[in-house]
């Protein structure tokens, strides 16, 4: 036993154990976590994203009848996937002016993609002639299974990166003796301190957030991390579709009968799910072997004003129409997934709740970045040479300026090279995420040839500079310019005007800031007047 | 050679701690969701609860393991936890 005891250098207290612990959990996913967190924060505005990213698509100004849309696009997707055994849409609503739409591809050959997808016009029912773009959708993706890899690997990767999040956040609570205190303590233009404040105010005042999104970013994958259970208690098909029709309002397709019957008129279904959930809240509708039969057609409700994403629909005879069943409610245990998945995604927002999402979402992205800064500052101190510091230090280093500034200039990217790409590009929309990744990949190469200081401000420079003129770019390329958007009350374009300004001044600010900082953030003098203090009060670092 | 040695001794029990964290969480947490289904509730619901819990003992684990004075502790709270969801997932199985 002895020898197990003095496996740490010196009798370490749990708030010790817990430093360590938050600092190496932090640290060691850190980056992506940052990425993850980052373009986590702006897919709370995918929609109102995809909306800019496709300016060819007009506003629209109400929202159109939806049981009207959905026949359209019903008749349109009887000839677009004829033969599918499969297809689903979602309907317009207040932030999506197209209806998206996916179909299983009726023949699959071998290396054929199982899935078919476009976007429709709900005026018009034709498939949107908008450049091609991934839209919203690409950082929303990012954040969960990030891009060039296979996809359960991405969500393998921030599932482990979520796991690293939840630890550092219950080691970061235990480590801390004072939460109250340090909360009200801010220790402005003090080097470390301040970065110490800084990352205390961020993380406790969005505790409660930090804690919610983090732990139900694991239940939204719960199914692929933790499947054991499920393999158990399951053995036949039949019972893993009673656990499915818990989790999600995909009906299950029976054999077709092979005798041709057309579709009821999926309008009537529509009207009946308005009556019952309201004029603009149906969700989608998901219809099994259209024209065949034993079609079935199922009309969910839509996510707006209720917190929970368990499956609630009505399942209609696909081919007399008829009311099959209403489906409101699960067990317990899906229920509680149901509302965890849902305040994950806070689709149920409305607008100002959406706005509390992004901003307290921001904070945590700026918890996890203050964090990442901070063990450099804290580290540079102490290095023998601070002019020559050990490799470690340097890839921590030059890492966080490309994943925190660099990545602030990828991101911009993108949305420069939406506006830039011509639209007759062949696979224009993968070239939109390449531009991303190669614009970050300079990023990195800048942050790893220039002093770390240099790169820092240049980046931020970068960042500010791209988002400042990025509404001037989209004056000069599309008919969509700030004055015109602000005189048809568009409030997606001038939104996504007035952010790009606010963040290329928050860009701005940090560039002034740390241009003005001395190396290692104070005099010298002062830091070591202070030195002994900090480690006597044995700070999280 | 002394120097070695003893570089093995303060780093030996670091890595046990990391592996038990790491790999024994997880083991802990996987037990645990299928300890649950001896739960007298319907089947999907249990798995469903032992999904939604697995990450929560997962985070214990881990700060358990690196809570205590040692990595022999740790390990001994990982298996003194483990015994008897086994003997719960072994009776479901």
């Amino acid at each position: 036993m002895t020898a197990a005891d003095d496996d740490l250098p010196a009798p370490r207290g749990i708030r010790q154990s817990m430093a360590s612990l938050h600092t190496w959990a932090g640290l060691l996913l850190g980056w992506i976590l940052y990425a993850m967190f980052l373009t986590g924060t702006v897919s709370y505005f995918k929609d109102e994203l995809s909306q800019w990213m496709r300016p060819e698509l007009r506003r629209l100004a109400q929202i159109p009848d939806q049981a009207v849309v959905a026949q359209r696009i019903a008749d349109e997707l009887g000839k677009v996937a004829a033969g599918t055994s499969r297809w689903s849409m979602r309907l317009p609503d207040a932030r999506n002016n197209s209806v998206a739409a996916f179909w299983l591809t009726p023949t699959r050959d071998a290396g054929q993609r199982a899935f078919g997808d476009a976007y429709f016009d709900p005026a018009t029912g034709r498939k949107v002639a908008s450049r091609d773009t991934l839209g919203g959708d690409f950082f929303y993706r990012f954040h969960f299974q990030f891009h060039y890899m296979p996809v359960v690997w991405g969500r393998w990767l921030a599932g482990a990166a979520a796991m690293f999040m939840l630890v550092a956040i219950v080691s970061g609570v235990i480590t801390h003796k004072k939460i109250f205190v340090d909360f009200f303590t801010f220790r402005w233009r003090k080097g470390q301190r301040s970065w110490l404040d800084a990352h205390n105010a961020l993380s406790v005042f969005g505790l409660p957030f930090h804690f919610m999104i983090t732990y139900t970013g694991l239940v939204t994958l719960m199914a692929l991390y933790m499947p054991w259970g499920e393999r158990v208690a399951f053995k036949t098909p039949a019972e893993r579709q009673q656990l499915a029709a818990e989790l999600s309002g995909f009906i299950q397709p029976g054999r077709p009968s092979g005798q041709k019957v057309p579709l009821a008129s999926v309008a009537d279904m529509v009207r009946q799910a308005q009556e019952r959930w309201g004029q603009d809240n149906v969700g989608r509708v998901n219809a099994v072997h259209p024209g065949d039969a034993a079609a079935r057609v199922a009309v969910t409700r839509g996510e707006v004003g209720r917190v929970s994403l368990s499956p609630q629909y009505m399942e209609f005879d696909g081919t007399t129409g008829k009311l099959l069943t209403v489906r409101e409610s699960v067990g317990a245990a899906a229920e509680t997934r149901g509302v965890l998945y849902a305040l994950h995604l806070g689709r149920f927002s409305d607008l100002e709740t959406r706005w509390l999402y992004f901003l307290v979402s921001f904070m945590g992205t700026a918890m996890v970045g203050t964090g990442l800064v901070m063990w450099t500052v804290k580290r540079r101190q102490k290095l023998p040479d601070p002019d020559h510091p050990h490799f470690g230090f340097r890839l921590v280093e030059r890492l966080n300026i490309a994943s925190i500034a660099g990545l602030s200039v990828a991101m911009t990217a993108f949305l420069w090279a939406n506006r830039l790409l011509p639209h007759a590009l062949e696979n224009r929309a993968d070239w939109e995420i390449h531009a991303f990744f190669i614009v970050w990949l300079l990023t990195l190469l800048h942050a790893l040839l220039r002093p770390a200081k240099s790169a820092w401000i240049e980046q931020l420079w970068a960042a500010s500079a791209l988002l400042f003129l990025l509404p001037v770019l989209n004056t000069l390329t599309t008919q969509r310019p700030f004055w015109h958007s602000l005189s048809e009350a568009d409030w997606v374009f001038v939104g996504m005007d007035i952010m790009c300004w606010a963040l290329a001044l928050l860009h701005a600010v940090l560039a002034i800031r740390t241009a003005r900082q001395r190396a290692g953030g104070r005099s010298r003098r002062d830091i070591d007047r202070r030195a002994p203090n900090i480690i006597a009060s044995g700070e999280v670092g | 050679m002394n120097t070695l040695i003893h570089r093995a001794r303060s780093t030996g029990p670091l890595i046990s701690r990391i592996v038990a964290a790491l790999f024994g969480g997880y083991a802990l947490a996987a037990l645990g969701s299928v300890a649950v289904l001896a739960l007298p509730t319907s089947k999907p619901q249990a798995v469903l609860i032992g999904m939604l819990a697995s990450f929560a003992i997962y985070a214990g684990a881990v700060i358990w393991v690196f809570a205590v004075r040692s990595a022999l502790k740790a390990w001994a709270g990982l298996i003194i936890v483990g015994a008897p969801l086994s003997l719960a997932a072994w009776s479901v199985a």
